[in-house]
Order: structure tokens, then C-alpha cells, then sequence
């Protein structure tokens, strides 16, 4: 756990990379990102035209079998709608199917019904438009920090020189420049969730998945990851969508706080989050926005508790779970 | 250093014993050769190019059928390990396979190849393929979930997922079994070479009998033992050695 300021210097002039400019302007419907089109900057020029969502859930539901036979509903009628380079996050009290949500959007599990729609197309399976980030990494310690970022790029057929390019781009973007020859096990915990950022960007997704990336890491490197996270996204222009069960981390980090309830999960309620950034965890602000969510979210957390306490065990709910 | 000299001390002392019980003559020489007759066999047999041809001869084989038992074996392994109905079914079988000593195929093998390269090659192949299919499978089980998924989720599928992920991923779980599959293989050769004479390591073992030349037999013996533990040694020890500087695995792995 060393985890010090030092790892992350603090202005890195950073490559110009036309593709990775702000582009958290308007889209129209139907251009993809890179062509912003006609948008004079500095006047705002509100955009009365509806915009297609970048991810959009369909009344999606998600039923299983249980031990006992029964078919147990973990998901039930999802409708949710994520405008491109929206940061949205996700929380819930444990066993909401939250993770899960996330790996049927990541095309990792299939949902029972309903639809997930991608620039308003439906879409099935993985895809690299689409890219999860686990809560452990999940990165490959048979190959070097650069190897893992190379991956995806490898995977989609990119050529060796432009990969070598990216790899350096994308590590000096998280601050890993120099760790390109290093292996996983030579990392910090907050090191290798960076390059699993590096990773996950390299195949230049619009969507970004991230579950609870953050929850096994100390406080202090946390903090510097939200900042570093913010960071990119603001650079990158990219979509994310964030489950967490910390709900200052969310108001942290999000425009939109969606609430789901205990199983099964629903979308209980959602929160427009205006501060201004950068946020603190500890800004007053934030502690006044999470205590109304929390408020909501205790009742959740109550009612899972009573369940637990009836039943002795709580049922395994999240499909996509890794021990 | 300390070890160098208990390493030192052990095997003079050893050849010391061999060398007293040869001299006392308690059994005629050609039962009971001394060592140095042991070491002129082995100068003469790598002098007329004889061990040379057999070890070549030998080394070929095994690679040949040991290459073959890897490629099925992580298939197999693989296939049993992903489907429930051939891990019921072919799970057991192979389990209890494993208990059957290789050259007891030897016989079905000659009347299937005939008495060729083939019938020794299908005896080096049923020795190490179920060691290797039993840790392939075993390997894939133990294998974190998180890297097929994050393989996946990176644009990894079929055979690129497999070459990519499955593979550099079990490996850790799985350079035991393919240790024990190299030493099988190793071992059913040697056997097969000696009921079929045709060149090889155990051919040339099968002539020292034929001769009543006690120095011959022990000093191809040597020569088995030794590219035995070359190959362990070198192969093996490296593989182990790059894995765990990868994972960062602790070396009682």
C-alpha cells in the first residue's frame, strides 16, 4: 500500500490527441463522437433536439434459479437512460443486483428479458464500445503493466505501431509512464486500478463500466482516484457508468445518482446532482445531498436486513460476483 | 557453499561404497561392474557415436509424442472441464485410466500400428496425455473467473480467448501436471523402447543385457537418469522460475 503523493506528480503536460478532446458538448443524434458539428464555443447554443441516449436499459429483468428451485426475480423492469458523457452511478444496498446490472450492460451475462440499447441500437454480447472495470482489477499477471493495456488493442487487430503509441499515451495519461515494464504484483492497490483505467480506455470505449473500483482501496489513495477519475473524464469525454454502495463517492463523482432498491432491484429513485466541481467527500454539500439519498437508501438497507435475519442466509443474488 | 560440500561429500561417499563392494569381489564383475567400468562404457559408447544416435533417436520421440499429448490433453482437459455432461461422464474414466500402466496399451498398440515408430509414439502419448488432461482440467477450474471475464469484456473470444487468457492463465495450476506428463512420457519410452528394438536409449540398454555387460546397462541407466533431470531441470525449473516472477508467486508453489 504505498501510496503517497508522489505517484501522481501533478502536471503532466499531456499529449494532444485529437480524438481525446472535451466532447461533452451536445451530440446530435445519430454523429458519433469526434464530430461535434457547428458549436460555436463559449455561446451556449441550447440543443432542443432530443438526444439519443448512450446507453439505454429497456425494462430490463433478470430472474434466476435458486437452490430451492423457485425462480427468483434479481432484477425487475430496469428502464434507465445515460446521455453520452454523462457520469451516472449507481447505488444500493448490497445483494440490489448492482454489479449485475453492470455485466449484462458489458454483455458478460445475459439478461431474462428486455432490451440494452447502445446509441439507441440493441446490442448483444461483449463489445469494446463497452468496457467493465472490476472491483479487483481483474488485470492478467502474466503480462507487464504494458502488455495489459496493449490487450484489448491486440484483441481488435490494431497495428503493433500504433499500439506501442497508445500504450504510452494511455499509461502517461494515469500517471504510469514508467511502470510500462512492471508486472501486476509489482503495483500498489491504487496503481493497478489505474492501469486497469489505462487498460479499459486503450480500446477506446464510449462506455465506460466501473464497479466499485475504488471499495478495496485505503482512503487516501481513494481520494486521488477520484480526482484522477474525474480528471480523465473530463479529458476524454467518455460515458461512465459507476456503481458504488458509498453514496458520497457517488455525489463525489456524478451527475446522477440512481437509487435501486433490495431485491429484487429496481430503480427507486434518482438525483441530479448540480454541485460544482471538483467535489470533496467531506464538502458540506455533499454531506447534505447524501444524507437525503442515504435517508432513502436506509430503508433499502433495512429491509435487506430483515431479510437476512429471517432467512439466515442471504441467497446469492449477483450473478457476475467473482470470489 | 555448505551445500556444494554435502552435495560433494554424499556422492564420494556413495561411489566410495560402490567402489569397496566392487572390490571385494563378493559378485563376478560382469554382475557387478565398478565404477570406472561404468565410466569407460559410457566413454566408448559416446566415443563410436552409438549414445549420440540413441539419445537422439530417443529425444525425438518423446517430443514428438509428448507435443501430441499437450495439444489433446489441454483439449480434452478443457472440454472437461467446461461441460458438465463430459465431466460426469469422462471424468471418472480418466481418473481411473490413470491408474494403468502405459505399456499395458503395448499390445493393442502392435496390432492397431503394427511393430513401428507409431505403436511406440501411442504408448509415449497414453502414458503423459491423462496427466496433462487431468491438470488442464484442474487448471481451468482453479482458474480465477475475473480473466476469462475480463478477457471477454476485452474483445477476446473462441480460440483468441483460449491462446490469450485460458492458457498464460492455468498455466501456474497446471506446469505440475505437465512435469508429471513429461516424466511419464519419459518413462512409457524408455519401456517401449525396450520391447521393440529399433535404435534408442532402450535399445541400447536391451544390448548391454544381450552382451552380459553389467557397464553398459548401468551407465545407459546414467544417461536416462541424467537427461531425466536436465529436462526437469532446465525446462521445468525455468518455466516455474519466469512464472512466479510474473505472478509473483512465492517459491514454495
Amino acid at each position: 500500500m504505498s501510496t503517497s503523493a508522489q505517484e501522481f506528480p501533478v502536471h503532466i503536460p499531456l499529449p494532444v490527441d485529437p480524438l481525446l478532446t472535451d466532447l461533452r458538448l451536445p451530440v446530435r443524434p445519430g454523429s458519433s463522437r469526434g464530430k461535434v458539428g457547428p458549436v460555436t464555443v463559449g455561446t451556449s447554443v441550447p440543443d432542443v433536439r432530443p438526444v439519443v441516449a448512450k446507453v439505454g436499459l429497456d425494462d430490463i429483468c433478470l430472474s434466476y434459479k435458486a437452490e430451492s428451485g423457485a425462480r427468483l426475480l434479481a432484477l425487475d423492469r430496469i428502464n434507465l437512460e445515460v446521455r453520452p458523457g454523462e457520469f451516472a452511478c449507481i447505488v444500493g444496498p448490497s445483494g440490489c443486483g448492482k454489479s449485475t446490472l453492470l455485466h449484462l450492460i458489458a454483455g458478460l451475462h445475459q439478461q431474462t428479458s428486455g432490451r440494452i440499447l447502445v446509441d439507441g441500437k440493441s446490442v448483444q454480447g461483449t463489445s469494446t464500445d463497452r468496457i467493465l472495470i472490476f472491483q479487483e482489477h481483474g488485470l492478467f499477471p502474466w503480462l507487464t503493466v504494458g502488455g495489459n493495456v496493449e490487450f484489448g488493442m491486440k484483441m481488435k487487430g490494431i497495428s503493433k505501431a500504433e499500439r506501442e503509441e497508445k500504450i504510452r499515451y494511455y499509461l502517461r495519461l494515469v500517471h504510469l509512464g514508467k511502470f510500462k515494464d512492471s508486472y501486476i504484483h509489482q503495483l500498489s492497490g491504487g496503481m493497478r486500478q489505474r492501469v486497469a483505467i489505462a487498460r479499459a480506455l486503450a480500446t477506446e470505449p464510449d462506455v465506460l463500466l466501473m464497479d466499485e473500483p475504488f471499495a478495496a482501496l485505503d482512503a487516501q489513495t481513494r481520494d486521488l482516484l477520484h480526482d484522477e477519475l474525474e480528471r480523465i473524464w473530463s479529458e476524454t469525454g467518455r460515458t461512465i457508468i459507476f456503481v458504488t454502495h458509498n453514496v458520497r463517492e457517488a455525489i463525489r463523482l456524478g451527475d446522477r445518482v440512481i437509487l435501486l432498491t433490495f431485491r429484487p432491484g429496481r430503480v427507486k429513485s434518482e438525483f441530479h446532482i448540480d454541485l460544482p466541481r471538483p467535489r470533496h467527500l467531506e464538502d458540506a454539500n455533499v454531506a447534505r445531498v447524501a444524507r437525503e439519498i442515504l435517508d432513502e437508501l436506509r430503508e433499502e438497507i433495512n429491509r435487506s436486513l430483515e431479510v437476512e435475519y429471517n432467512e439466515g442466509a442471504k441467497p446469492h443474488v449477483e450473478v457476475g460476483v467473482e470470489v | 557453499m555448505k551445500r556444494a560440500a554435502r552435495f560433494m561429500v554424499f556422492y564420494a561417499g556413495l561411489l566410495g561404497l560402490w567402489t569397496l563392494l566392487a572390490e571385494l569381489k563378493i559378485w563376478p564383475p560382469y554382475l557387478f561392474p565398478t565404477p570406472w567400468g561404468v565410466g569407460e562404457a559410457l566413454y566408448a559408447g559416446f566415443q563410436d557415436h552409438s549414445y549420440w544416435i540413441a539419445i537422439r533417436v530417443s529425444m525425438q520421440r518423446v517430443l514428438i509424442g509428448y507435443a501430441i499429448s499437450v495439444v489433446l490433453g489441454m483439449i480434452l482437459g478443457l472440454g472437461v472441464a467446461s461441460n458438465k455432461f463430459l465431466e460426469e461422464t469422462m471424468g471418472g474414466l480418466l481418473v481411473s485410466l490413470q491408474s494403468l500402466p502405459s505399456i499395458c496399451w503395448w499390445p493393442l498398440a502392435l496390432l492397431w500400428f503394427g511393430l513401428n515408430q507409431n505403436a511406440i509414439l501411442f504408448v509415449v502419448i497414453m502414458g503423459s496425455l491423462l496427466s496433462v488432461t487431468l491438470a488442464m482440467e484442474d487448471g481451468r477450474k482453479q482458474m480465477p473467473k475475473i480473466f476469462s471475464m475480463a478477457g471477454r469484456n476485452l474483445g477476446a473470444s473462441g480460440f483468441k480467448l483460449f491462446w490469450y487468457v485460458l492458457l498464460p492463465a492455468s498455466l501456474p495450476f497446471i506446469v505440475s501436471g505437465l512435469k508429471q506428463g513429461w516424466a511419464f512420457a519419459w518413462r512409457s519410452l524408455i519401456t517401449a523402447e525396450m520391447l521393440y528394438l529399433s535404435l534408442g536409449l532402450g535399445q541400447v540398454l536391451m544390448m548391454g543385457r544381450d552382451l552380459n555387460d553389467m557397464s553398459a546397462v548401468i551407465a545407459v541407466m546414467i544417461l536416462i537418469i541424467a537427461i531425466g533431470y536436465v529436462v526437469d531441470g532446465v525446462v521445468f525449473k525455468g518455466m516455474e522460475r519466469r512464472l512466479q516472477h510474473r505472478w509473483g508467486l512465492s517459491a514454495a508453489s
